[in-house]
């Protein structure tokens, strides 16, 4: 077993899924997600496919995606992170155009509110004592990754346009 | 809704092994098999797409299976109507497309 610290931003996902699958790739699977904390454990090269997504965290959800084979890792804020044997195939959670942009308008419908609550805060702060600076930095970095996550968005969208 | 508009290839894939009783897993293999390995339905995407066409009463929770924890569905009269549409846009898009592009293939 073996613990790993490492720090994704929110429009980063896809690097996160592809960093994950590479360490199964050499034979570390995820086995347990905390805080910006990654549990590892031995297991053959590439025996698991490991997934992420954006979603509620909903029991219903879970012991569905359990039945088609995958174990559930666990979840961290609204992201849950399964994991199947490849000996059953290609793993995936959402393959077709409408479920990835749904994925996106997920990000974006948690971003947004912390976003605007941070902007808030912070020019509250900085009216009445001047102190509103890091709740503004917040507020930046969230409209940035809202930024990136709608550029996703939309370029599905043009793709949807096309086929499914 | 238009019952003329297009189904998505999943919801077609769904409703047409749905003809016989079968819970998540058992759609995935059959619309693979169907498909000849094309069409890998995603855990994600069949979940979203089974709560839809519930809601709309295409397709129904079958009760009472013994092994309880796995839901089964099947295809209500509704979506055997929906299904026989599509089948018959789909028929519409291949004539038109041979008629146009038969005389070159």
């Amino acid at each position: 077993m073996k613990r790993v610290f490492k720090w994704f931003w929110v429009w980063e996902f896809e690097k996160e899924d592809m960093w994950l699958n590479s360490m199964a790739a050499d034979g570390w699977t995820l086995c347990r997600i905390g805080w910006c904390t990654y549990w590892f454990e031995k297991t053959d090269p590439s025996a698991y496919e490991v997934r992420l997504e954006c979603r509620k965290p909903d029991e219903a959800y879970i012991s569905f995606v359990k039945d088609t084979g995958a174990e559930y890792i666990g979840h961290m804020m609204q992201w849950l992170y399964f994991r199947r044997k490849s000996e059953l195939g290609h793993f995936e959670l959402n393959s077709d155009l409408d479920s990835r942009i749904e994925q996106l308008n997920n990000m974006g419908r948690i971003l947004l509110p912390i976003g605007i609550l941070n902007l808030g805060i912070g020019l509250m702060n900085l009216r009445y004592n001047g102190l509103g600076g890091i709740n503004l930095i917040c507020a930046g970095v969230l409209a940035y990754a809202y930024g990136r996550i709608q550029g996703k968005r939309d370029e599905l969208q043009r793709e949807r346009r096309l086929h499914e | 809704m238009n019952p003329q508009a297009a189904l998505t290839e999943a919801v077609y894939y769904i409703l047409l092994s749905l003809v016989t009783p079968r819970h998540g897993y058992g759609i995935m293999q059959e619309a693979e098999r169907m498909s000849d390995g094309r069409v890998k339905l995603a855990a994600g995407t069949l979940y979203g797409a089974i709560n839809v066409l519930l809601d709309k009463g295409w397709i129904r929770g079958v009760p009472g299976a013994e092994d309880s924890r796995r839901k089964e569905y099947v295809l209500t009269d509704k979506g055997r109507e929906a299904l026989t549409w599509e089948l018959d846009r789909l028929k519409e898009l291949v004539k038109n497309g041979e008629n146009v592009l038969g005389g070159e293939a």
